[in-house]
């Protein structure tokens, strides 16, 4: 076994550089010590693609169709603007 | 989908179809972040509205110096901040909280209780609407400050500038809400989606 070197991560230091990773914030050498790391690191690797995956599912959330009584609110709440602003 | 930028083209020409469409486009996120600032759903109704209202009147003083959908959430932050009762903005990001629980490390920080596989889960079950509603509620869950900036962020898709400039926080407190948010969020979606076939 390879002694540990002060520079190598550990697993729980690397789940806390993973947003500073994805947003390109990382010093090139802090960045090169992080994919070192996943290089070794099949757990952190899928710890990684999990976060991917978070961002992905959440950014394709679509909003809900308004109901056609709130599209009627809002329809009003022109309609009350527009002849105010006559 | 239409542009925002198309839709402000009609709306200042006085198109109401083209307000009920902006409308049905940020009412739920608006709603959810007003949520965080007031101290019910009643009064963040009321705040949506306003905002939708100062949209109206400030059509034409609008230059598009930033996106539409900026500018409404700037709107709707001002007006849930007068509103609402939160002072403690400006004051720096609590303490620290793992991303993942210490207890899933050993001693020496490795892995003891690796992350679970769930990802081809999840997609599968969203595909088959089966997962919207689901994550919705999930976000829900994460602490305020965390959520304003994940809703901006991941689901209206904004950059870390325009949250910044929204929420009126630091590059910094922006990046440290962020990562606290999605990590949380991936461990309830690790709860939510492990084990599901």
């Amino acid at each position: 076994m390879r002694l540990l070197l002060r520079r190598d991560l550990v697993c729980q230091q690397a789940v806390e550089l993973v947003t500073d990773y994805l947003e390109g914030a990382l010093s090139p050498r802090a960045r090169r010590r992080f994919e070192a790391h996943l290089a070794g690191c099949p757990h952190c690797t899928e710890y990684l693609a999990q976060m991917r995956q978070t961002i992905r599912l959440t950014g394709r959330l679509e909003p809900e169709d308004l109901t056609p009584q709130q599209r009627d609110e809002f329809v009003d709440l022109y309609r009350r603007w527009r002849s105010g602003q006559d | 989908m239409e542009a925002d930028g198309e839709l402000l083209l009609r709306l200042r020409s006085g198109d109401e179809g083209a307000f009920v469409s902006l409308v049905q486009r940020y009412q739920e996120q608006m709603l959810c972040l007003a949520t965080s600032f007031v101290p019910s759903r009643a009064v963040a109704e009321e705040v949506v509205q306003d905002t939708w209202l100062a949209l109206l009147r400030g059509l034409d003083g609008f230059e598009g110096r930033s996106s539409l959908k900026t500018w409404l959430f700037r709107i709707l932050v001002n007006q849930a901040r007068t509103t609402g009762t939160r002072e403690h903005r400006s004051i720096p990001v609590p303490d620290p909280e793992p991303a993942v629980d210490p207890a899933r490390f050993d001693a020496s920080g490795s892995w003891a209780d690796p992350p679970e596989h769930w990802v081809e889960a999840a997609e599968g079950r969203l595909e088959a609407g089966k997962a919207a509603d689901r994550i919705r509620t999930l976000i829900d869950e994460l602490p305020a400050r965390q959520r304003e900036v994940v809703v901006l962020r991941d689901v209206e898709e904004m950059t870390s500038e325009e949250v910044c400039s929204v929420l009126a926080i630091s590059e910094g407190n922006q990046r440290v809400l962020l990562h606290r948010g999605r990590s949380r969020l991936r461990q309830l979606f690790e709860d939510e989606f492990r084990g599901v076939r």
